[in-house]
Order: structure tokens, then C-alpha cells, then sequence
């Protein structure tokens, strides 16, 4: 017997994988042919790297401005892409990629989510970003049985015993976030300095104060424990003979995220250093055609890894795409400030007509 | 230059003054670890993935505090660890031998 599925599907003209600057921009140079674009990427933000990494670190070599922050960077993006509404899939990871009959694809989330394409531009970086796991053994046996690596909804941690592990900006803030959930929240580091804000590492300290937060530093969480669940850790203290031991509902080691490129790798890509080959020399098509690779995640001779040649790779790509969707159209390159920019949303933006007028 | 790659194999290298060139650069220059597995953010000790072992007693500048936090993340972590990223390559680096720390 045959069961037949409806599911409600996003359907765009180009599915980009991946948000960062790249990504972004191809969105940009997408509507201004007329094409719609819908984004997966597995953070929760866009930006990529820039919002991820470094947001407030400066950037030198973006044409036309002599400085300017990553976060900046990504929400001047964000501003100019708005007239064309691009679709986001955020915070779910492209995992599936499946050829129809008509040339088209079907790319399926990690969470379900299916998106119909006539072109798929994997504007992916380094890879998705996927949660440094620490090295204590058995570890993988409690996850999500007490032990996650992200907090995806914080109610579940009500009136529990939670222990966060790390010391950068996101442990400091859900420790400080789940002071005011959790029943008990213990936070261990390997130092007693932590790396975050100067903001949140005073709210640590006041809610250390007022016994709200445990703090164990310098310290390492090096075994866990439990029956169906983890209900147990043991916690190293720098300098000291035996481990602590600790009652916990929940552990949640917060050590920063590494990009891996993760279910791509599988799509049947000519891979290469990490990177996905793609032909340079016309338009970063990869060997499956309607399948572009720009940015950082592609490689071919002489390849730089630079935000401004992502920029290019993805003007050239969606021309190439502009082609393959309507192979019967002739199309010549507009200039911005000739033909102005109509959003899908409405909007236009245009030069100002010149004033002619006569001089008496 | 000495330096071991992640499969064990010692490579002896020559590294660049001239180049305003860090270690976790000089590793990427002859290939000794796969792209994308060293040198994730470009080397604003940001990521870890540089991370090595001096093995020589040669005496090298103090670690930044970004150096010291980032390293306090990391995993695999040695007395001897330093992010590659944050040692420029000078004179007094000749015949320094540094091991690349496992893949995180």
C-alpha cells in the first residue's frame, strides 16, 4: 500500500545554505532579476561567522568602507536585502538534498522542514556550527538523558538542578538566565577569569553573592553518573585529592560551537580540502548542475577566502541561475542607479531624476 | 622549525621573518594540517584550532589574556599549549618544535 504525504512545503526560485555575508548578498543580487531566495542555516541568527565568531571586530577590506564591524556588516546586509522578503529556515541544519524529475530539488532540514527549489547555492562557510563536545567519558551515552549541549527551551530546566560547564559569554548568561528558573544552578570553570562581558561577569558575581549561582573554580567536570538518568557529576578542583561529587538533574557544557561541513559532505560533491570544487571560470556551478557552491565553502585554483570575493561568486551565481530558471529569456545587466531596486515587498527605491531647467 | 603534524609525522620546515607570518600560518603555508581543520577564525584566537605543544625550551612572549581564555576552553589542553595564532615567527623562534594538538 502506498501512502501519499501533502506537506505543506516553502517553495523559492533559490534555496541558499547558509546566512553569512555571502548568503546574504545573493539575495540582493537574486531580486534584482526577479528571483525569490529562502535560507536555511543552522544558527539561530543570521551572519554566519560575524555574528558567531566576532561580531565587534572591525573588517578593512569591505570596498567603500574603511572600516566597519561585523555586526554592522551583517545588519547593513539584513536592511538592504529587506524589499526582496527573503524566506528563513533558521536554526535547523540542511541535511537531505533530493533531485525531482523536473530538474528541481527538495531539501529537507534536520528538523523536517522541506524546501522546494528550483536552484540550490550553498553559501555554507566553514560548515555548520555544531557544539564543541568535552572529553569526559561516556558522555554521549547521557545526551539528552540530562546532558545537552545547547538550551533550546530553558522552561525545561524549571525548579531543576542544573550545572553549566564553561566561560564564555553563553555560560555566563544562561547561568545567569536559569538563576532565576532552575532550583539550583552550579556553574564550573577552569579558571576563575571568564571571558564574557564585562556586564554578565558582574551579574555572575552579584548572584555568586547572593547564593543563587554555585561557583566552582578552578575546576573540571571529569565523570558523570546515574541509572536511566543522569542524576550525578564529579567535579575536579584544581589542586585538590578527591572530586566533588554533586546531585544534578541536568548538565549542559557550554565550550562554543566549531564549524563541521556536516551532512553536505554526503550530497555527492567533489570535495576537496574541506572545501566543495566548483568551476570558477563561469559561474561556482558544482558537479551537480542547479547545485552552486560560493564563498568560503568552494575552492578552485587561486580561491581566496574573503568576504568581498563571496560577494562576487554570488552576483555571478544568480546570473547563472537567472539562466537555468528561464533558459528562453534575454536578459541584460541593469545598473542599480538606471533601474532603481523594486523590492517583492512593494518598495522602490530610485536615483532622483536629473533637474533640467534653464539658466536665465 | 620542527613540527609534528596531527598523524605523528615530524616535518622540519623553514619559516619566514620577513612575511609578518604566525605559526598557525606557517603550518597552513606547507599544508601540515587539512584547510579547514586549522586556522578556523583566521587567527583572532577566537577558536582553538591552532592550538599546539612547545615542546623546546625556547623562551616566547607571554600569552595575551584572549590567548589564556581562549586556551581555558580548549579542549586536550597541555602545560606546554599555546595558540599558534598568537606567535608571530621572529630570529630568536630558530629550531623551535611544536606539536599540533588532536582536532577538537
Amino acid at each position: 500500500m502506498q501512502y501519499v504525504f501533502t506537506i505543506a512545503m516553502i517553495k523559492t526560485d533559490i534555496l541558499i545554505i547558509g546566512a553569512g555575508p555571502t548568503g546574504l548578498f545573493a539575495v540582493f543580487e537574486a531580486g534584482l532579476l526577479q528571483l525569490k531566495c529562502h535560507i536555511i542555516d543552522a544558527l539561530p541568527m543570521p551572519g554566519g561567522q560575524l555574528s558567531e565568531l566576532y561580531p565587534k571586530k572591525p573588517i578593512y577590506d569591505i570596498p567603500g568602507f574603511p572600516e566597519v564591524l561585523a555586526g554592522d556588516l551583517v545588519h547593513n546586509l539584513m536592511e538592504q536585502i529587506k524589499p526582496f522578503s527573503p524566506g528563513f529556515t533558521l536554526g535547523e541544519r540542511a541535511e537531505k538534498i533530493d533531485k525531482q524529475l523536473d530538474g528541481s530539488f527538495i531539501v529537507t532540514t534536520d528538523k523536517g522542514t522541506a524546501h522546494h527549489t528550483k536552484v540550490v547555492a550553498i553559501a555554507g562557510g566553514l560548515g555548520s556550527f555544531e557544539p564543541k563536545k568535552p572529553l569526559i567519558e561516556g558522555i554521549e551515552s547521557w545526551e539528552d538523558k540530562g546532558v545537552s549541549y545547547m538550551i533550546k527551551d530553558p522552561e525545561v530546566y524549571r525548579d531543576k538542578k542544573v550545572l553549566i560547564a564553561g566561560g564564555g559569554d553563553s555560560a555566563l548568561d544562561w547561568s545567569i538566565f536559569l538563576a532565576e528558573v532552575a532550583s539550583e544552578v552550579t556553574l564550573v570553570h577552569r579558571r576563575s577569569e571568564f571571558r564574557g562581558a564585562l556586564d554578565s561577569v558582574e551579574k555572575v558575581q552579584a548572584l555568586k553573592n547572593s547564593g543563587k549561582i554555585n561557583l566552582i573554580t578552578p575546576a573540571e567536570v571529569i565523570g558523570l553518573a546515574g541509572d536511566t538518568h543522569l542524576n550525578k557529576v564529579y567535579i575536579q578542583k584544581t589542586g585538590e585529592e578527591a572530586p566533588i561529587e554533586l546531585t544534578v538533574d541536568a548538565f549542559i557544557p557550554l565550550f562554543g560551537l566549531s564549524p563541521k561541513l556536516g551532512p553536505i559532505g554526503a550530497w555527492g560533491l567533489e570535495i576537496e580540502k574541506n572545501a566543495i570544487v566548483v568551476d570558477n571560470t563561469l559561474d561556482y556551478m558544482t558537479n551537480i548542475p542547479g547545485v552552486y557552491a560560493i564563498g568560503d565553502v568552494n575552492t578552485y585554483p587561486g580561491k581566496l577566502k574573503l568576504i568581498l570575493c563571496g560577494f562576487h561568486e554570488a552576483t555571478l551565481m544568480c546570473q547563472s541561475a537567472y539562466g537555468r530558471i528561464f533558459p528562453n529569456k534575454r536578459y541584460v545587466m541593469k545598473y542599480t542607479t538606471v533601474g532603481g531596486v523594486t523590492g517583492f515587498d512593494g518598495t522602490k527605491k530610485e536615483a532622483p531624476k536629473a533637474v533640467v531647467k534653464k539658466i536665465e | 622549525m620542527t613540527i609534528v603534524d596531527r598523524t605523528g609525522q615530524s616535518h622540519t620546515v623553514l619559516a619566514p621573518t620577513d612575511m609578518n607570518m604566525n605559526l598557525m600560518e606557517l603550518v597552513r603555508s606547507y599544508e601540515l594540517a587539512p584547510e579547514g581543520t586549522i586556522g578556523i577564525c583566521g587567527g583572532m584566537a577566537m577558536c582553538a584550532s591552532c592550538q599546539c605543544y612547545v615542546t623546546s625550551s625556547h623562551h616566547l612572549e607571554p600569552m595575551s589574556e584572549e590567548e589564556e581564555a581562549m586556551l581555558s576552553e580548549a579542549f586536550h589542553l597541555q602545560d606546554n599549549s599555546r595558540l599558534g595564532c598568537q606567535i608571530p615567527i621572529t630570529e630568536n623562534l630558530e629550531g623551535l618544535k611544536i606539536t599540533l594538538a588532536p582536532e577538537e
